[in-house]
């Protein structure tokens, strides 16, 4: 499997890259080379081996259901451009 | 043509948990803004997830009751996409093992009964709110929301009419209330459906394109929408048109469904296992002790109701409507020792009606369940007749106190007193000679007219099954 350029600057948008086409061009040379590894990978033999979700075979921790956060919105938002009425603006974006 | 519609429905019940799935932060519904939204909630680097065992406890609550299978090793992955009010830039999700998988859910419809088939219901976060008005032309933020802990739940495409998928909708909202889950606040966003329409010619076996319908914050509204869409779909494919896959938003205003611009590959979420977040593993000890603290749910109580205290399907359908009011009636009935048809005549007709014309729910009942059975239990005894327990009943409810004070306050002890009656209806022969005279010559509807006359002369206080005795008893003789 390899990658078409239309499809290196689709996944660049889906992911908000902005990308030249000097750069996709790169990125597509390097796309296709990790799908080479992939391939790779792929002609391992897994039969009956069980697919992991993880690096680490381990398994989530739980938490205890209890509030144990305290109110820092200031300090947060401390950092963000812009804040009104406790709400952090941000450019319009209606969907 | 006829058609046939065909609808899924998809709920995100916010689960009533104190804090959020992944974060520490608080879960309480109209808090200033962002005063809930932690480190964790609004993405800041470096923060990870610790999931939440109440989440986690609830989702598998839900699978139990309803009788699907629980996955014992189910993964979180990431949903993707671009949106102000979702700050990692994805939503923390299931994808391909989700915790609870299968299971159905039992509808009463006035046909009969019908069984919905889930899908599965699957953990996530939700989202924060944008708020796009009075901002000089930004949007605001508020995070106080983000990372709530959701369960979505996804049925079959079992539904066949708008009835059928709000009788489904009002079945589930009373589950997840019933076993503790989700308070199932509509109005504060806590309940809310997305219903997938299509419509196909009747007797085809291939689903038409769906159009999948949000914003159904009412079940008034959900029937409307969908009776909206599957009308449209219905002319469009007529005039030889084509249905588009797409979102639409229903406007309750203008009482039809809208296509949501959306961009034509928005859709493309990119899910992946969530390398921050480890296969969640559930086991068997876990699942059992759940099961073992579930209440008896509402199925198993109609089933109980109609066989063990001969109540119509319909009494037994209201009262197990909500677990508030199949409390209340068992409260009742315990408190009278039995008493099935009475307790349910009385809740579902007198307390059911004044609920209503008052606007108010029964946990808000001015009237509790002992103070309903301590009159029950003076009509059981025939203290009082049906007429002046319906007069305690509304001094009661207008907190005059207990049944035994205001039936002494207001006279309303019943006569029951054979002699006492005898002389009253002795009076009443005398002063309604054309009845009588009626009455002899076969006029059944004379008697009643005599019982009226004597239940009038007792001032309404007469026991009416002795006047009736009384009565036939002269009339005879």
């Amino acid at each position: 499997m390899s990658l078409s350029m239309p499809e290196v600057k689709r996944i660049a948008w889906l992911a908000r890259i902005e990308i030249s086409d000097a750069e996709a061009a790169a990125a597509q040379g390097q796309l296709n080379d990790i799908f080479k590894l992939i391939e790779q990978m792929q002609s391992v033999d897994t039969e009956g081996v069980e697919p992991m979700a993880h690096g680490q075979d381990v398994v989530q921790r739980l938490r205890e259901d209890r509030v144990t956060e305290i109110d820092q919105h200031a300090l947060y938002q401390s950092i963000a451009p812009q804040v009104e009425n406790g709400l952090y603006l941000v450019p319009k974006v209606i969907e | 043509m006829d058609w046939e519609t065909v609808i899924g429905i998809e709920t995100h019940a916010q689960l009533s948990t104190a804090s959020k799935i992944f974060s520490g932060a608080a879960t309480q519904f109209g808090a200033a803004p962002n005063v809930q939204a932690c480190a964790v909630d609004i993405a800041l680097p470096g923060v990870l997830p610790v999931l939440n065992q109440g989440a986690v406890e609830r989702a598998i609550r839900f699978g139990l009751a309803v009788g699907a299978d629980i996955n014992r090793r189910s993964v979180f992955a990431r949903k993707n996409y671009f949106y102000p009010d979702l700050p990692k830039g994805y939503q923390i999700s299931q994808y391909e093992l989700p915790v609870v998988q299968g299971g159905s859910l039992t509808v009463v419809l006035e046909e009969g009964v019908k069984t919905v088939r889930l899908t599965r219901a699957h953990l996530e976060e939700d989202a924060g709110k944008s708020l796009h008005e009075d901002f000089h032309g930004m949007s605001g933020i508020d995070l106080n929301r983000a990372g709530t802990p959701l369960l979505e739940i996804v049925t079959e495409p079992d539904m066949r009419s708008a009835e059928e998928a709000v009788a489904y909708a009002r079945a589930l909202h009373a589950l997840v209330r019933w076993i503790g889950i989700c308070d199932g606040n509509m109005q504060e966003g806590s309940f809310r459906c997305d219903a997938n329409v299509s419509v196909r010619p009747k007797g085809a076996e291939a689903l038409g394109t769906r159009s999948e319908i949000k914003n159904l914050n009412s079940f008034r509204f959900m029937e409307e929408a969908i009776n909206y869409e599957v009308r449209r779909q219905i002319e469009l494919l007529e005039d030889g048109g084509t249905v588009v896959q797409e979102t639409r938003l229903y406007d309750p205003d203008r009482k039809e469904t809208r296509s949501m611009r959306s961009k034509e590959d928005a859709h493309d979420y990119r899910y992946f296992p969530d390398p921050d977040l480890l296969p969640l593993a559930i086991s068997a000890e876990t699942i059992e002790s759940i099961r073992s603290g579930l209440p008896e749910l509402p199925q198993a109580k109609r089933d109980r109701y109609i066989r063990d205290h001969q109540l119509s399907a319909y009494d037994a359908g209201v009262l197990t409507s909500s677990r508030e009011v199949a409390d209340f009636y068992e409260d009742v009935i315990s408190a009278l020792g039995g008493g099935y048809k009475l307790a349910a005549t009385w809740i579902t007709g007198e307390l059911f009606g004044a609920l209503k014309r008052a606007g108010l729910e029964i946990s808000q009942s001015p009237l509790g369940s002992r103070q309903l059975a301590g009159l029950l239990q003076q009509l059981q005894d025939k203290v009082v007749n049906g007429k002046g327990a319906k007069e305690v009943f509304d001094a009661m409810w207008n907190g005059e106190g207990e049944a035994t004070a205001i039936i002494a306050a207001k006279g309303l002890k019943q006569i029951s007193d054979a002699g006492e009656l005898e002389q009253v209806i002795d009076g009443v022969l005398v002063a309604n000679p054309k009845s009588v005279e009626e009455y002899r010559a076969g006029k059944e509807k004379a008697f009643n007219a005599l019982v009226g006359q004597a239940m009038k002369a007792t001032r309404g206080k007469g026991n009416p099954a002795q006047i009736n005795e009384i009565l036939k008893k002269k009339l005879a003789g």
